[in-house]
């Protein structure tokens, strides 16, 4: 499903309009895509450029400007929820398409490109006898270096392809786990505090002796890289694997005590 | 010193959290300083031959070329180094063949592979790639990109149309504008750079790179530089514990010392008796 737009005025739904077009304009003119009749709203006030999943706002040098969130934008690249806003109205931005594909299709390599005749033809076989297909050509669909090399802008007529890529997720956050600190207990830097804000935080110094502590979504470990004496957990030696560290664990490294434990 | 002993070579591969099957392949050859990676598409198991396909290609073919030749030898057809001849004819006869497999079976219609490969020798590493799977290089302490995937998204970002901060957003991350076997023809970008003793060169598919962000793939293969397979696993584990929506393939090749190739007509000869 395409992207869309929707217009309200003072919390009013007026209309759904879908991103079905390569560029899209907004103005007070009949001739634009989007025709919000206001004075406050320019002739051609802003345009919506898609290429592919992405869409962008672009501000075409309007009178009053626009907004985005809250805050005056010429160009913005649209995420999901955005809201714009002329004037009195309301635009609020929706690509959920990540949402609705099965997770198993997230981050297919597809091709871009049009292929030579015979194996788009044996392609499209290849699609009826086997159904899907995680390879996709694009044909028809300029590069768009190539495009904004030609225009320097975005306004290139692209048809629109005719095969739908599957959307894909940006990186989900990781939840992380709760914050912890080691705080040196030994040595001249004894009292100091580390925070383990890093989702590697490294002890030692490279090429010596060095061991790190790793944050994982379930908890922080620490593990031998290299060097002659491996750390001490609370006076047992650690082998080659990743030790997971309980709340007021005692680390010794290279003859320093340091206490390893969770924040809050 | 001999390049077995100049290089230390680490590769893993894993399926990921979502992904049923591998379709990643790799594929490392010391003794001739060859290290391949490749990130298969298509439909059933048409992602793994086409990478496999890719992978064995280039390794036999530039490995069993270079029994008898030297690297820094000139091609006669081509005028160029040997090494940089024979990597890019090979990205290219791995292309023919898998665009013949595609166009004679049905099943593997449409599927392709993106390639990256680094052949090492005299104090250098020619790079090879098609598509968006990568080499960074660790110098010091600083990761660099030493590819430009064929993407999409680099597109846009090379003209000026989203940011590199956006672009972590972008839903447009996994469409390639350039792959191994799609085509009759493809065009490998190739480039030549310096290799200095205790480099890390990081080969990867997009499984890497789209879950971990640069800095914290800096900070693993600079803190764990002195145990790559560590560090191997340390990254691969980074991508899963982030999702693991792809495979993920790392290789990493670190310069223990110097491997300048040997010099004039005695230590040829020399080298030649070696055999």
């Amino acid at each position: 499903m395409a992207a869309k737009l929707i217009l309200s005025m003072d919390g009013v739904v007026l209309k759904e309009y879908p991103l079905s077009k390569e560029r899209m304009t907004i103005g007070r003119k009949a001739h634009n895509d989007i025709v919000i009749d206001n004075l406050a709203v320019s002739g051609e006030h802003a345009a919506i450029v898609t290429i592919q999943n992405d869409s962008f706002l672009e501000d075409l040098d309007s009178t009053n400007g626009l907004e985005v969130n809250g805050v005056p934008t010429k160009k913005h690249f649209l995420q999901n929820n955005d809201l714009v806003e002329i004037g009195k109205y309301k635009l609020k931005y929706i690509n959920d398409q990540a949402g609705q594909v099965n997770p198993a299709d997230f981050e297919k390599t597809m091709v871009l490109r049009a292929p030579v005749k015979q194996a788009a033809s044996s392609a499209e076989k290849g699609d009826a006898t086997m159904g899907l297909m995680k390879t996709q050509i694009i044909p028809n669909v300029k590069p768009a270096a190539e495009a904004i090399e030609k225009t320097g802008k975005f306004d290139v007529p692209q048809p629109n392809p005719p095969v739908a890529p599957p959307a894909v997720q940006p990186a989900v956050a990781v939840s992380a786990p709760q914050a912890a600190v080691i705080q040196i207990l030994t040595g001249p830097n004894a009292g100091k505090e580390l925070e383990l804000v890093k989702n590697l935080t490294t002890l030692g110094k490279p090429g010596v002796q060095v061991a790190v502590l790793t944050r994982r979504p379930h908890g922080y470990f620490i593990t031998h890289v290299e060097g002659a004496s491996h750390p001490m957990v609370n006076g047992m030696s650690l082998g080659d694997q990743p030790h997971q560290l309980n709340d007021h664990d005692v680390i010794e490294l290279a003859g320093v005590k340091m206490e390893f434990y969770f924040k809050g | 010193m001999k390049i077995e002993d100049a290089l230390e070579i680490v590769s893993q591969t894993n399926p990921g959290m979502v992904r049923s099957h591998n379709e990643d392949s790799i594929a490392q050859e010391l003794a001739c300083g060859l290290v391949v990676l490749a990130d298969g598409m298509g439909g059933y198991n048409a992602g793994e031959v086409a990478s496999g396909i890719a992978v064995s290609v280039v390794a036999t073919e530039v490995c069993q070329h270079l029994q008898d030749a030297s690297p820094t030898d000139r091609d006669e057809a081509s005028g160029e180094e040997l090494g940089v001849a024979l990597l890019r004819d090979n990205i290219q006869r791995a292309n023919a063949s898998i665009f013949h497999a595609a166009q004679s079976q049905p099943q593997y219609a449409g599927m392709g592979t993106t390639i990256v490969a680094g052949l090492f020798y005299d104090n250098r590493v020619v790079v090879g790639h098609v598509g968006d799977s990568r080499m960074y290089r660790l110098r010091g302490e600083t990761l660099e990109t030493i590819t430009r995937d064929h993407s999409l998204l680099q597109e846009q970002i090379d003209g000026g149309m989203i940011s590199v901060e956006d672009a972590r957003v972008s839903k447009n991350k996994n469409l390639v504008t350039r792959a191994v076997g799609i085509d009759a023809e493809v065009v490998p970008e190739i480039h030549v750079h310096d290799a200095l003793a205790g480099d890390i060169y990081l080969l990867c598919s997009d499984g890497l790179n789209d879950m971990v962000e640069d800095e914290d793939i800096q900070s693993t293969l600079y803190a764990m530089q002195g145990n790559l397979p560590l560090a191997a696993e340390q990254l691969i584990q980074m991508a899963n514990d982030n999702g693991g929506r792809d495979n993920i393939s790392v290789m990493l090749v670190k310069v223990n010392g110097e491997f300048a190739a040997p010099r004039g007509w005695l230590a040829k000869l020399l080298n030649w008796l070696k055999k």
